[in-house]
């Protein structure tokens, strides 16, 4: 373990003022031992995620380039398909061109190629016991930052292939108040799941001599379980009861189902709080497997 | 065997002009061994991109080895060896002698001439140690023997090196500068070398010139540099005293 | 040239080899990833029996010939698109010391020999689409001249992508639209995709002649967008003009990078 630097404690900065580096550096005080700061600290750590990406405008707008042309390619495929087969799976053809566009829209906020979390290079590094160390849990801090993180890539990268798809072929939106909040908090009910399944790929690289094959199944596993290549609607028979039982559904399927009205609302929630709740816990139990071995065996 | 005539460079940034480098004029002679210095973003770095070709000037001409650098860069590259002591010019991933290996395919370097060269840079560098080790894994006075060795194997007529000793321990420091002085007193290679540690100009450079907003501020032997600053005893008090006078 | 960019692939196949368990892990998960795009297909063909009037076994043809080509370019230059992480990490000056040609030594750069894997998933579906389908024989060379066409506009693509990195060093992504996004677009027959978008992809990037216009002729199916007939022969000059203006493109880049500094 390395020798703890000391800085005075300034309860109003709570993360270093620059927003390029990293929670890391701030890894050598951040007190928080009255309660009433707690808040504010996560408060402030969701602020700090949202502009620690807000300062990669220009590589953001590049990305949602890319997603808003695939979106547009995507989407004459299924229009090809559901012209072939009109009504396939409950959804209409504005549907399927509104699904396409909000997998698009999902795939950053979602992270659904992995990653998006500075865990793995901290493991590399060893910087990780600092995180350990400290009072806030590591778990909720990641999780703090991965919120600011989804909220800013929503905006930058989720809204122009929705805009776009909009002009181009038209799609649907939600009508009512109860299925914008249904939407809505399916949404966050989706972050908290990819969060909660990210976090523990990204601990498994404490486990593992090249962490190159975790990342690249969950890449697999998520970019198909989760919709994001085709609606789980249309999986044949007993793989797509499983695909959307599955937690990745709960990133992209439910989240764009709640979006168009074509899941039942509650069912859907819950079943998205159930993965979110399961990955978390068991990420809470990865964290305190990892301090173990951080803490008391030295790494 | 390099000759600068009026070379200048200059960069738009954010609608301003700026020029790195202006009317700048010197030529050195086979053999020579030239310490460059100057404070930073003084016009060195700009200076050694022009020799190499990466950077093309924008006014007056360059010439090194009696090529036109930025048209002539591929001939040229055959003839030069460089050294940037921030970065290495080895690849990361590879052990040292794959990345030799390499050079000598990319510079066409015949086996035998090769291997032998290789086995007197590796004696004199002291390299055996290291040689299946990727470079990643190299201590920085390891990695900068690596870079010099990789820079000198195609037995180059001028070495460019940009500092060469930055971050580097005592004991590696000297093993460097012991061989720069045997490379150029032996082969007779042309060396131009941009430092701030003085240490290397008083060791190795019987010229030296000084660059500072982009101009030439001093070319003559280290007794003139020296005599220039009456009153200042020590190399770093000259220097001192002419990096803060000259504005 | 040639010769210098299978010595510097096969250093680093070497350097790869040195580690046999990620290597193998690499081919296999590269074949994974590989096949997604082709269970794609599958689960659009588990709905209906054709898609835009073309069988399964006529879109897995078309995905094949034209996977083939992207993943030998995928293989050999896709390293091209690192050229703004090379700029920013100052390693494009390292390449320009050096006598040989930098998209060489851009292309070479941390080859990863484990791709071959997608080739050989690429080359099985076009080998069971060939066997399934039953195709008139004195259209089968065209298969070859679409593969190699294929070969040239990827390549070029990548060229392309990788010189306007020289200026898009803060975004990047923007170039995997045009490479990673003709893949996607070329995995389908190309009459499913709107009118506009298909004269887009004939007329301003050629990607209809990397399996689109000489597969309708391997199928011997009509254009159902109408195109005369001689254009299911134009690939390879399409894809010699392609390569030519990304040939220039790229001298700028380097021009450019040379006289900017950056």
């Amino acid at each position: 373990m390395r020798p703890t630097r000391r800085t005075p404690d300034n309860p109003r900065l709570p993360f270093p003022a620059r927003p390029c580096t990293g929670p890391d550096t701030v890894g050598d005080h951040a007190r928080t031992e009255r309660r009433p700061h707690t808040i504010s600290l996560y408060a402030q750590l969701v602020r700090y995620g949202f502009r620690k990406h807000a300062t990669y405008l220009a590589g953001a707008l590049a990305g949602a380039f890319t997603n808003s042309v695939f979106g547009i390619l995507r989407a004459y495929i299924l229009i090809a398909l559901w012209q072939a087969r009109p009504g396939l799976a409950g959804y209409d053809v504005a549907d399927a061109i509104t699904f396409c566009f909000i997998t698009q829209a999902l795939i950053a906020p979602m992270q659904l190629f992995g990653g998006g979390l500075t865990i793995p290079e901290r493991i590399r590094s060893g910087d990780i016991a600092l995180d350990l160390v400290r009072p806030a849990p590591l778990q909720l801090w990641s999780l703090a930052e991965d919120l600011g993180r989804a909220a800013f890539l929503l905006l930058a990268r989720g809204l122009p292939p929705m805009l776009l798809g909009a002009v181009l072929f038209g799609i649907v939106t939600p009508t009512g108040v109860t299925r914008w909040a249904g939407f809505l908090a399916g949404l966050l009910l989706a972050v908290l799941t990819s969060f909660g399944w990210r976090y523990l790929v990204a601990l498994s690289v404490c486990w593992l001599v090249d962490d190159r094959g975790v990342s690249v199944v969950s890449m697999v596993l998520t970019t198909f379980f989760s919709g994001m290549m085709l609606p789980l609607t249309i999986f044949p028979g007993w793989l797509g009861e499983l695909a959307r039982a599955l937690p990745w559904a709960a990133m992209v399927q439910a989240p764009a189902d709640l979006y168009l009205g074509k899941a039942p609302l509650l069912d859907t929630l819950a079943l998205q709080a159930f993965w979110a709740a399961t990955l978390i816990g068991l990420g809470a139990a990865a964290t305190r497997a990892i301090r173990y071995k951080v803490v008391i065996q030295g790494g | 065997m390099i000759e600068l005539d009026r070379a200048g460079r200059t960069f738009k940034v954010k609608r301003a002009t700026v020029h790195a480098v202006q009317d700048l004029s010197f030529s050195i002679a086979p053999g020579e061994f030239v310490g460059y210095l100057g404070p930073n973003g003084a016009g060195k770095s700009t200076t050694i991109k022009m020799l190499c070709g990466i950077l093309t000037p924008s006014s007056g001409t360059v010439r090194v080895a009696g090529l036109d650098p930025s048209r002539r860069r591929t001939t040229l590259a055959r003839r030069i060896g460089v050294v940037f002591g921030q970065r290495t010019t080895l690849w990361w991933d590879l052990p040292l002698r794959d990345s030799f290996d390499l050079i000598r395919l990319l510079y066409k370097v015949d086996r035998k001439v090769f291997d032998a060269r290789l086995a007197e840079l590796a004696e004199t560098l002291d390299l055996g140690a290291f040689l299946r080790t990727p470079v990643r894994q190299l201590s920085l006075g390891q990695r900068m023997r690596g870079d010099l060795t990789a820079a000198l194997l195609h037995d180059p007529d001028v070495l460019v090196l940009d500092e060469p000793t930055i971050g580097l321990d005592v004991v590696s420091k000297a093993s460097i500068r012991a061989f720069l002085a045997r490379l150029n007193a032996e082969r007779g290679t042309t060396v131009l070398l941009t430092t701030h540690d003085l240490g290397d100009i008083e060791r190795l450079c019987r010229r030296v010139m000084l660059i500072d907003h982009g101009r030439l501020a001093f070319d003559g032997t280290l007794e003139e540099l020296m005599a220039s600053a009456p009153g200042h005893a020590t190399i770093e008090e000259v220097v001192t005293h002419l990096y803060t006078s000259e504005r | 040239m040639v010769r210098t960019y299978l010595l510097l692939a096969w250093t680093w196949t070497r350097a790869a080899a040195a580690y046999p368990a990620s290597f193998w892990l690499l081919v296999v998960f590269g074949c994974v990833t590989g096949a997604l795009d082709l269970a794609v297909i599958l689960v659009v063909f588990a709905n209906t029996t054709t898609l835009g009037g073309f069988s399964r076994d006529e879109v897995l043809f078309l995905y094949g010939a034209a996977n083939l080509a992207f993943t030998l370019c995928d293989l050999f230059v896709s390293n091209l698109d690192r050229i703004s992480q090379h700029i920013k990490a100052g390693t494009m000056d390292t390449f320009l010391i050096r006598p040989v040609s930098p998209w060489i030594q851009i292309a070479t750069d941390r080859f990863v020999p484990a791709r071959f894997g997608r080739v050989v998933l690429a080359g099985a579906v076009l080998g069971y689409a060939l066997g399934a389908l039953d195709l008139d024989g004195r259209r089968l060379w065209m298969i070859p001249v679409m593969v190699g066409t294929g070969i040239v506009i990827f390549t070029a693509l990548w060229t392309l992508a990788g010189a306007l990195q020289f200026l898009l060093t803060d975004a990047p992504e923007v170039t995997s639209a045009f490479t990673y996004g003709s893949q996607q677009l070329t995995q389908y027959p190309l009459n499913v995709y709107g009118r506009d978008l298909v004269r887009g992809a004939t007329y301003v990037l050629p990607l209809a002649f990397i399996n689109w216009q000489p597969g309708l002729y391997v199928l011997g199916r009509d254009d159902p967008f109408g195109t005369p007939g001689f254009m299911r022969f134009l690939g390879p000059a399409a894809a010699l003009v392609l390569a030519l203006l990304a040939g220039l493109a790229w001298r700028q880049g380097i021009r450019r990078y040379r006289s900017t500094g950056s």
